[in-house]
C-alpha cells in the first residue's frame, strides 16, 4: 500500500491551495461577520470548474475522481468553512443524485449547467419533524395530470436561497413493507422560480455563517412529472445514497477546518512569548501539537479512504460514516484546543481559530449527526 | 495562428536558495515555480487563443523535472509541450540558453514567440531578445498589452514613465511583463488531461543550426566567480533620543556616510 499522492492529485492540491489562499482566505472573516453569501467567490470557482469536479466531462464537469473533489473541499475549508460547505452541498447533494439517478434528459437539462457552475444546487430532505428520522416527512406530492403538486416545507437547507436547482423529497403515498404501512418517499428536481415555491426564514447560525441556510416552502407547487428523480418510492434509497456521498464532503470540510486550525496554531505558538520564551518551547504546547497533528492525520487517512471507496465500490456508506464521525469529532477537538493554545486571543474574533471552532461544530450535526454515524457503523458490524 | 511560449522553471524564492560547489544553482534541490514573467507571457498567449484561436506550444530547457512546469502550462490551456533536456546543455548562461531555444524553435512553425521579460533567478532579461537575433525576427520587449492586427502585432512597450505603441509584422518575438495580466488558474480537469498528455522531449540531436561550442557551460561566455545566498543584515544601531536630538543625529549620520 502506497500513501503517496499521484502527480495529478499533487497538482490539484496545489491549485486548490493557491486558490484558497488568494481568493477565499482574504474574505473569510468578512463573510463570517456579515453573514453574506460569497457570490463572487462562487462565480470564480465556477469559472475554474470547482463546481463540477467529479462530474464526467460529457456532462460539463471536470471528469476527476472523488479524491480530487475531497481535496478541493478540504483546502477551501482550511481557510473558510462556509466556502467548503457551499461546494460540498452543491456537488454531493445535488449534482451527485442527478448524475446517479437522473434520466439522460434530466442530466442534460440540470446536471450540465450545475457542473459548469452556471447554476447552484441544493438538497431538501430535513423538515421540522423529520431530521434523522426520514420517515417523519410531512411534505406531500400528489399526482395531478402530468404534474405533481407539492405542499410542505423543508428546513436548514444549505445554499437555500442562492441555489437554482433543488433535489426535494416528498411523500407520494403509503406502501406496505414487512407487514407495516410505510410512507412512500419520492425525489423531485425543483427549479427556483416555480410558482408556489418560496423561502421562509434565514437561519441565524453559530458557524458557517456565510452559507445561505433557509426554509423552503411549497404551497400547491406544481412540478412536472418528468422532474421525478428515479422512480416513485425510490426517494429513501436516493436520499441515503446521496448522504453517503455527502458525508464524505462534510468529512472533508471537517478535515480542512482541523488542518487550518492546526496550521494557525503552529504559527501562533512560535510567535507568542510568555515567561521570556515562545510558548512553543513549553512541553505542554509541544505534546498538544503532537497529539493534534496525529489525530488530524488519522482523520485524513479515513477521509481519503472513503473517497477512494466511492471511486471503486458500489457501496461506501460504512467508510463514509467512519470518515465523517472521525473527521467531525477531530475537527471539534482540534479547533477547541487551538482556541485554548491561543489563550484569550483565541476567544476573540481577531483570530481565525475562534471562527473555525464555531464552524467545526456543525460537522458533528449535519448530514447525519455523530450518533447517526455510530448507528450506521455499528449496524454494519452487527449484521 | 501558432504561438510558442518559452517558459522557465525557477526556484521558488519562498523555499531558500541552494548552490552547487561550482557556484551554479542546485536546481534539483530547490522548490520551483513557473517564472512569473513567463506565466504572464503564457496567459497572454492563452488570451490570444481565446480571442482569435491559436495553437499554443510551450517550450523549456531544463532538468527532466522541468516537465512539471510544462504540465502546469498545459493544465492552464497550452496545447503542446516540449522539454529540451540534455547533459551537454547544463550550466548554460543566457547566450547558450538562447542558442539552445532558438535551435529547438527552428523545428517549429510559428507566428509569434512570447517569452517573459526576465527570470527571477538570473534577472538578465537577455534570453528573449537573443532568441529573436538568432532567428532573425523582430523583437518587442517589455510588453504591457498585446493585440493582433491582421498579420501584425500591436504592442504597448512599457517604460518607467510612458509607453510606446509598436507594430511589428509576424513572425516576431515579444517579451512579457508580469504586470501584463493576472494569469489564470489551472482547472482540475485540465490537470488530469495535462498529466496524461505527451511531453515531447528533445536533446542535443534535435537542435537545428547550433554549434556545440555555443552550448552548455562550455559554450557560456559568462563565468560565475562567486555566488552566495542573501547576507542578512545585522540588527543595526539602536539609540534612544528625543525627537530634536534624533533629527540632528540622523542628519549627522547621513552626512558622515556622504548620503547628503
Amino acid at each position: 500500500m502506497d500513501f503517496t499522492l499521484s502527480k495529478e492529485h499533487e497538482m490539484a492540491r496545489a491549485l486548490f491551495k493557491e486558490f484558497a489562499e488568494k481568493e477565499v482566505k482574504p474574505l473569510a472573516k468578512e463573510v463570517d461577520e456579515t453573514e453574506e453569501f460569497p457570490r463572487a467567490t462562487v462565480e470564480k470557482m465556477a469559472k475554474y470548474g470547482f463546481l463540477g469536479i467529479p462530474v464526467p466531462k460529457e456532462y460539463g464537469g471536470q471528469g476527476c475522481d472523488p479524491l480530487t473533489y475531497v481535496m478541493c473541499v478540504e483546502e477551501l475549508s482550511k481557510v473558510c468553512g462556509t466556502t467548503g460547505v457551499i461546494v460540498s452541498a452543491h456537488t454531493s447533494l445535488c449534482c451527485d443524485p442527478i448524475m446517479t439517478f437522473g434520466t439522460e434528459e434530466q442530466k442534460q437539462k440540470y446536471l450540465v449547467p450545475l457542473a459548469k457552475g452556471e447554476k447552484l444546487g441544493a438538497f431538501g430532505l430535513t423538515e421540522p419533524g423529520a431530521g434523522t428520522d426520514a420517515q417523519g416527512q410531512q411534505t406531500k406530492a400528489v399526482l395531478d395530470g402530468d404534474e405533481y403538486v407539492l405542499n410542505g416545507s423543508k428546513i436548514f437547507i444549505t445554499n437555500g436561497k442562492e441555489a437554482d436547482v433543488y433535489v426535494i423529497f416528498a411523500v407520494t403515498g403509503m406502501i406496505e413493507k414487512r407487514g407495516k404501512m410505510m410512507k412512500e418517499i419520492t425525489a423531485f428536481i425543483v427549479e427556483k422560480g416555480t410558482p408556489g415555491f418560496t423561502f421562509g426564514t434565514k437561519e441565524k447560525k453559530m458557524g458557517i455563517r456565510g452559507s445561505s441556510t433557509y426554509e423552503l416552502i411549497f404551497t400547491d407547487c406544481r412540478v412536472p412529472a418528468a422532474n421525478m428523480l428515479g422512480k416513485p418510492g425510490q426517494g429513501f434509497k436516493i436520499a441515503m445514497h446521496t448522504l453517503d456521498g455527502g458525508r464524505i464532503g462534510i468529512a472533508s470540510q471537517a478535515l480542512g477546518l482541523a488542518e487550518g486550525a492546526l496550521e494557525s496554531t503552529i504559527a501562533y505558538v512560535k510567535e507568542r512569548k510568555q515567561f521570556g520564551r515562545s510558548i512553543s518551547q513549553f512541553q505542554n504546547t509541544q505534546f498538544q501539537l503532537a497529539d493534534m497533528a496525529t489525530k488530524v492525520e488519522a482523520a485524513k487517512l479515513l477521509v481519503y479512504k472513503a473517497a477512494m471507496a466511492k471511486a471503486t465500490k458500489a457501496e461506501y456508506g460504512f467508510e463514509a460514516a467512519q470518515a465523517k464521525l472521525c473527521a467531525a469529532e477531530v475537527a471539534m477537538e482540534i479547533t477547541t484546543k487551538a482556541v485554548q493554545l491561543h489563550g484569550g486571543y483565541g476567544y476573540t474574533r481577531e483570530y481565525e481559530v475562534e471562527r473555525m471552532m464555531r464552524d467545526a461544530k456543525i460537522t458533528e450535526i449535519y448530514e447525519g449527526t455523530s450518533e447517526v454515524q455510530r448507528m450506521v457503523i455499528s449496524a454494519a458490524l452487527l449484521k | 495562428m501558432k504561438i510558442v511560449v518559452c517558459i522557465k522553471q525557477v526556484p521558488d524564492t519562498k523555499g531558500g536558495v541552494k548552490f552547487k560547489p561550482d557556484g551554479t544553482l542546485d536546481r534539483a534541490a530547490m522548490l520551483t515555480i513557473m517564472n512569473p514573467d513567463d506565466k504572464a507571457g503564457l496567459e497572454a498567449a492563452l488570451r490570444l487563443k481565446d480571442q482569435y484561436g491559436a495553437e499554443v506550444t510551450v517550450i523549456t530547457m531544463g532538468l527532466p523535472k522541468a516537465e512539471d512546469v510544462l504540465r502546469e502550462a498545459m493544465a492552464m490551456g497550452a496545447d503542446k509541450a516540449i522539454l529540451v533536456t540534455d547533459r551537454v546543455l547544463g550550466g548554460a548562461d543566457t547566450w547558450a540558453t538562447s542558442q539552445t531555444l532558438a535551435g529547438a524553435i527552428r523545428n517549429l512553425d510559428y507566428d509569434l514567440i512570447i517569452t517573459g521579460r526576465q527570470a527571477i533567478d538570473g534577472d538578465t532579461a537577455q534570453v528573449g531578445p537573443q532568441i529573436s537575433e538568432h532567428l532573425n525576427i523582430p523583437v518587442i520587449s517589455y510588453a504591457q498589452n498585446i493585440k493582433i492586427d491582421g498579420d501584425s502585432v500591436i504592442v504597448e512597450r512599457q517604460y518607467d514613465d510612458r509607453y510606446h505603441v509598436l507594430k511589428a509584422k509576424m513572425p516576431c518575438l515579444i517579451t512579457a511583463l508580469a504586470e501584463l495580466n493576472e494569469p489564470r488558474y489551472m482547472t482540475p480537469g485540465g490537470i488530469f488531461d495535462a498529466c496524461k498528455a505527451e511531453v515531447t522531449v528533445w536533446g542535443r540531436a534535435n537542435l537545428v543550426d547550433v554549434e556545440d561550442s555555443n552550448l552548455g557551460l562550455k559554450g557560456s561566455p559568462t563565468q560565475i566567480a562567486k555566488a552566495s545566498d542573501k547576507v542578512r543584515k545585522g540588527a543595526g544601531e539602536k539609540v534612544t533620543l528625543d525627537p530634536a536630538e534624533s533629527v540632528t543625529y540622523i542628519v549627522g549620520k547621513l552626512k558622515e556616510k556622504h548620503v547628503i
